[in-house]
């Protein structure tokens, strides 16, 4: 394998790979541009606002200079779209993982990816398991990069509720994010995964990131409420803006199980899409 | 806004939790590896009137192209010393634990940075020097002078945190 040539097909995936992990470093999506926009006009705490306009002119700059916006690159977490024609196959992964060496070189990444044990760093952000790939089939061949900080991961949490406590669902999210306070960088999206299995659970909470931020259904609003309630705000350091959206996504479960997952991330909601050119 | 220069002296006694300023002046990066190694060898600035920044940058050709700040709580426990040889500011994320809290009173501020605007910093910032460069890009002490670098201050020096009392009021406010 290691020998293979690589194929026009290997290449091609390897640079739509390293573009998408470009474009989600260096610009923010247009709809979380806008909430934080929108979030700004709102805020009425002057120490909110400052921090918010911090955000923006921030986000200018990154993308006046072609940098990434964070120091904290995230690790690449890729959910490639197969069409029928591509063969699902080991070369697929190797081409990703060539991707994301591509973009660690170029963008430049921070080298974030370790061996969870020994803490050894390849210094490439590719390992076993990493980049972290999501499948499924699709009629465009696309690979859509979500790079994902330590910081707003690091409070994620994961919940297993009785079917009962469907009420729950609200008091977990609160409570989320309340113990996170202002450690995962707020304003903060919420990815909340509602049912599937425990393991499944926690995929669709990421899953819901890359969702649109600009529209919500009456749940996610519901939930972006209560915790805007809490007066959190940008850092941690007060204002009605602790959240700048709440997105759910759920999928049938097991009729004694409700698995709930909420899927933290910062201000910077790092998405893009590219597509594989053949 | 107040506008305040480096080195420090007994202003930052009138700053209060919230109050916003811009700050100027060199300032000195730490994390964790430079805090502990300053503990063994000494501090090697004068650290009188100095500020100290929770902050890995990212340098390359002589230039910060990235300095946000890092999470302040992961040097909570050594941080008594530097405010007792005369550091006057802390400058990181998140705040700072109750005892950095009680180091401050009387000596010194906590001022915050928004988290991730790493290119708005490094655009506000010059590279002066740095200290134990063989601690790594991340840990080593850099010298930078600011150019009006926005702050808030999460922590004053008559013991107001600004973040246990945002935090305080979201659990009691939190409908659960």
């Amino acid at each position: 394998m290691q020998n293979t040539p690589n194929t026009p097909l290997f290449e091609a995936v390897a640079d739509a790979t390293c573009r998408a992990l470009q474009e989600a470093e260096v610009h923010l999506p247009a709809d979380v541009l806008r909430a934080l926009q929108r979030a700004e006009e709102r805020e009425p705490n002057p120490v909110a606002r400052s921090e918010l306009r911090n955000i923006l002119r921030n986000v200018e700059l990154a993308e006046e200079l072609r940098l990434p916006l964070c120091q904290d690159t995230g690790v690449p977490v890729l959910y490639v779209s197969l069409p029928p024609d591509v063969p699902l196959s080991e070369r697929l992964y190797a081409a990703l993982a060539e991707g994301v060496r591509r973009a660690t070189e170029r963008v430049p990444l921070r080298p974030n990816v370790v061996d969870p044990l020994t803490r050894e760093n390849r210094g490439d952000n590719t390992g076993p398991g990493m980049p972290s790939v999501h499948l499924r089939p699709g009629e465009r061949f696309a690979i859509t990069a979500l790079p994902k900080g330590a910081g707003s991961e690091n409070v994620s949490r994961i919940g297993m509720l009785l079917p009962s406590e469907r009420e729950e669902i609200e008091r977990f999210v609160v409570e989320t994010v309340l113990r996170a306070g202002g450690r995962p960088c707020p304003p903060l999206v919420l990815g909340v995964g509602i049912g599937g299995t425990f393991d499944g659970s926690a995929a669709l909470a990421k899953e819901a990131l890359l969702s649109p931020i600009d529209t919500m259904t009456g749940l996610e609003r519901r939930l972006c409420e209560a915790v805007n309630a809490l007066g959190i705000g940008p850092m941690g350091l007060g204002g009605e803006t602790t959240a700048l959206a709440v997105k759910v996504r759920q999928a049938d479960c097991h009729t004694a199980s409700l698995p709930v997952a909420v899927n933290v991330q910062c201000w910077a909601c790092r998405r893009a899409t590219v597509e594989v050119r053949r | 806004m107040r506008e305040l220069t480096t080195p420090l002296g007994d202003e930052v006694l009138d700053l209060r939790a919230g109050d916003r300023i811009t700050l100027s002046g060199i300032v000195y990066t730490a994390r964790d590896e430079a805090h502990r190694r300053m503990l063994e060898r000494g501090i090697p600035f004068d650290p009188r009137g100095a500020a100290v920044y929770h902050c890995g940058p990212l340098v390359r050709d002589g230039r910060v192209l990235a300095a946000g700040p890092t999470t302040s709580a992961r040097m909570n426990a050594f941080t008594a010393f530097l405010l007792d040889r005369g550091v006057r500011a802390l400058i990181g994320k998140g705040g700072m634990g109750g005892e950095v809290v009680e180091h401050l009173r009387g000596r010194g501020v906590y001022l915050a940075f928004t988290g991730g605007c790493a290119v708005l910093a490094a655009s506000r910032m010059a590279l002066e020097g740095v200290y134990w460069e063989d601690l790594g890009m991340a840990e080593a002490i850099w010298i930078l002078r600011l150019d009006r670098l926005p702050l808030v201050v999460g922590i004053d020096a008559r013991g107001t945190d600004l973040f246990a009392s945002v935090m305080e009021r979201a659990r009691g406010c939190a409908r659960l």
